[in-house]
């Protein structure tokens, strides 16, 4: 494993710092109001909430250059609002609008965008892994010094085609980070009950691809294993992995009764390893930010994420018109 | 300010549910996240996460009640020093607009409008060419033309194609554009779908459509959907090809046709070609074409040999079917080697008298339905020429559009010939039983015309 930049040696920014902890908050209100409107009936079908795992996109985010591509699964909502997706757009396509990313065709699982790169948003576990690899070919054959942030789960590290896609990933050199999100659980199924090994990365090893541990609930330790891993990327030394260490605090989707795991598990990482809070104390300690500056802070994200929920609630239904477009090109 | 907390839809289909507990009493204070109440569904005991900072004001619905509806207050939350008796009246729950009536139903047309422009001008020069020559030729002239386009499957470069399909291309393009894989179909389906969304044009080479199977969930899921689900944004321009259907005496794992399975897919576009020029033409058109194409070719009908015309750039539309032969007394509708059983049969009919019309589909999706239903009505009888199964086939579908756009005009009912409805089996006499023959459309045709 690499050395681990921690909290203590700072590598960013007093700026930087304040912009992470506005873009993780950013996601975890946001969440919050998903969830608040999945029970008003707002949003319906499956919503898979981001809560806990924020400093792992708004890390990657903090390594990755215009014109770099993401792809990742089901659970995408933070994914969107860390590349610069408007939450306007996220919101109203969660319940079903005109406004929405897909003009509400899509959902909460399915979304995308040319403009910010982001190229979805997919529900079968593991399609994205080779989806990414394929965003990574097309930018090595334009040979355009682009690479591409593709995020799985632990259990989506199980599937066949993940290591169908190592192999060739490694084999034909291409710019492609793979990103574990282990947040320890696939539904209810821990890692230790579907995972014969304890460190996912480890696998990369046979195909030849280097891959490191991050801890992904300090939002630094990820910026700083991020920009290794776009480093080797650009300098065309082929696929690099992260395992990202991380923790969701909400159920699975919204219909998870939680009895896999226990209360005080759940509490204990939400008051020990907070990302959000470790980014606010140190904001604090090292007088970057005031407790007023970061009230002010929250009133500002708060503002833009009940103007996304308006925004939400007042976009029409899409016209019955849209039922028959976009089949085809 | 106050706030309503409402009974949450903790999943999909809850309306209702029984507010089992209460892990919160008036008077204390939370924060998002922490655990105000249990609640059963339908399905299970679920936790209710407070979303709001505050005080609980006061509890409206006691703990143990059954019932509750969604979206009906259970407590009220107060901010540090309010009263619950400042809040005004509840607002009523703003609930999503009811759906609108279901679209109608498109009416079938009276006298369809049907192109039946002759696929290359009187006096065109023609050339011999087989299948696999025009199949070539078609994606090397399309890879000429755009560097986007690129081929790769399981031994397409340096072995020349399983099939020699790819014969001479790696020497022309170079590995940068025909790429040998590993034996890996669901990662390089999925990899070259991945490609197509980042901008790319992939023709992705199946050895057989059989081992397609492998990778059906990033034809359908991946390619064939993302369109939709976008609003539009993005979608995979690429074709995925290879032979499909039975060759000979290969087994049951190496025969199936799939047209009937992919030809039920909104988003993907099938050409399933019987002649050389048929065959380039489609290719080029599926290249150019926007749309993920699934493009079955038949190793039987690799080596055989057509009329290609010897022009610069010919294309065959999608969606336009071939009449090849004109007739007065019944329709015969086929479509890729089908063609071959469905031509043989109009040539046996001929001598005893029956005048058969031939229709070459070329494309099963989009569908020329107008070729077939304008046939009909002169005719005013069909039957189905495939190889693929039975139930769920290409040919069911065609009848179910005769009957329900031309019923009036059938004189007798649709006669499907397909395959047996049994896996392929590999003795040489059981498999002539299995497939399709020449003799089993003069039958049927001799059937629906009474003769
Ligand atoms: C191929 C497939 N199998 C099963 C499912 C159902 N499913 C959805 S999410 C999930 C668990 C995935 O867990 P993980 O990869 O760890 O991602 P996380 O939800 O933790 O982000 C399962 C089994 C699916 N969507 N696709
Ligand atoms: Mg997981």
């Amino acid at each position: 494993m690499a050395a681990r930049k921690t909290t203590k040696q700072t590598n960013a920014s007093a700026e930087e710092l304040k912009a992470y902890y506005k873009d993780m908050l950013l996601i975890r209100r946001f969440e919050e109001k998903a969830g608040q409107l999945y029970g008003m009936g707002l949003i319906g079908g499956f919503c898979h909430l981001y809560i806990g795992q924020e400093a792992v996109v708004v890390g990657l985010e903090a390594a990755a250059e215009e014109g770099d591509k993401r792809i990742t699964s089901y659970r995408d909502h933070g994914h969107m609002l860390a590349c610069g997706m408007d939450p306007n757009g996220v919101m109203a396509e969660l319940t079903g609008r005109e406004g929405g990313y897909s003009k509400g065709k899509g959902g909460s699982m399915h979304m995308f965008s040319k403009e910010k790169h982001f190229y979805g948003g997919h529900g079968i576990v593991a399609a994205q892994v080779p989806l990414g690899a394929g965003l990574a070919f097309a930018d090595k054959y334009k040979d355009n010094g682009r690479v591409s942030f593709t995020y799985f789960g632990d259990g989506a590290a199980n599937q066949g085609q993940v290591y169908e896609t190592f192999n060739m990933a490694a084999l034909w050199g291409l710019p492609c980070i793979f990103v574990i999100e282990n947040n320890q659980y696939a539904m209810g199924t821990s890692q230790q009950r579907s995972t014969s090994s304890a460190e996912i990365y480890e696998r990369g090893l046979a195909f030849g691809i280097k891959g490191e541990a991050v801890d992904g609930m300090d939002v630094l330790a990820v910026k700083a294993a991020g920009e290794t891993a776009v480093a080797h990327c650009r300098a065309g030394k082929g696929p690099y992995i992260l395992e990202i260490k991380t923790y969701r605090y909400r159920g699975h989707s919204m219909s998870d009764p939680a009895k896999y795991r226990t209360r005080e598990e759940v509490q204990k990482m939400r008051d020990e390893r907070d990302p959000i809070e470790q980014v606010r104390e140190l904001l604090l300690t090292g007088k970057h930010a005031t407790e007023d500056d970061l009230k002010a802070i929250d009133k500002d994200i708060k503002a833009v994420v009940n103007a996304s929920a308006e925004f939400a609630k007042n976009s029409p239904e899409p016209a019955l018109e849209e039922l028959w477009t976009d089949i085809y090109a | 300010m106050a706030t309503e907390i409402l009974m949450p839809a903790l999943s999909p289909t809850m309306e209702e549910g029984t507010l089992a507990k209460w892990l919160v009493k008036e008077g204390d204070t939370v924060k998002s996240g922490d655990i105000m109440a249990e609640i059963e569904t339908d399905k299970a005991t679920m936790e209710f996460e407070a979303t709001d900072e505050g005080v609980i004001g006061k509890i409206l619905i006691a703990e143990g009640t059954e019932g509750v509806k969604v979206n009906v207050a259970i407590a009220i939350l107060v901010e540090d020093g309010e009263s619950v008796d400042d809040i005004a009246a509840p607002a009523p729950v703003a609930a999503a607009p009811a759906p609108a009536a279901a679209a109608p139903v498109t009416e079938a047309p009276a006298a369809p409008q049907v192109d039946e422009t002759p696929d290359w001008p009187e006096g065109t020069k023609l050339k011999q060419q087989t299948v696999r020559e025009a199949l070539r030729d078609g994606m090397s002239e399309e890879m000429r033309a755009n560097d986007d386009v690129f081929l790769m499957g399981e031994e397409v470069a340096e072995y020349q194609g399983a099939y020699k399909i790819s014969q001479g291309m790696l020497d022309e393009f170079g590995s940068r554009r025909v790429i040998d894989t590993p034996i890996t179909e669901h990662g390089f389906a999925g990899i070259a779908t991945g490609a197509a969304f980042g901008g790319l044009r992939p023709i992705v080479e199946f050895m057989t459509f059989n081992f397609a199977m492998q990778a059906i969930d990033h034809i359908i899921n991946s390619a064939a959907k993302t369109l939709y689900m976008s609003g539009g944004q993005m979608g995979a321009p690429m074709v995925f090809r290879g032979p499909n259907g039975a060759a000979a005496r290969v087994g049951a794992q190496h025969s199936q046709d799939y047209a009937a399975w992919y030809m039920q897919v909104p988003g993907l576009k099938v050409a399933m070609p019987y002649s050389a020029s048929d065959a380039k033409g489609l290719m080029k058109t599926a290249i150019r074409d926007d749309n993920p194409v699934i493009f079955l070719e038949n190793e039987i009908l690799y080596g055989q040999s057509f009329d290609v015309p010897d022009i610069d750039d010919y294309t065959v539309p999608f969606g336009k079917a071939r009449i090849w032969r004109t007739g007065t007394d019944v329709t015969i509708v086929s479509f890729g080697i089908g063609m071959k059983y469905a031509l043989e049969a109009a040539d046996k009919l001929a001598e005893d008298g029956i005048s058969a019309e031939v229709i070459d589909l070329r494309t099963l999706r989009p569908m020329d339905a107008p070729a077939i239903i304008k046939s009909v009505m002169k005719t005013n009888r069909c039957v189905t020429v495939e190889e693929g199964w039975p139930q769920g086939s290409v040919g069911s579908y065609i009848s179910s559009v005769i009957m329900q756009e031309a019923f009036d005009y059938l004189d007798a009912p649709v006669i499907n010939c397909t395959g047996k409805d049994v896996p392929m089996p590999y003795a040489a006499n059981l498999e002539r039983h299995a497939l399709i023959t020449t003799d089993e459309v003069i039958a049927a045709v001799k059937q629906v015309t009474y003769k």
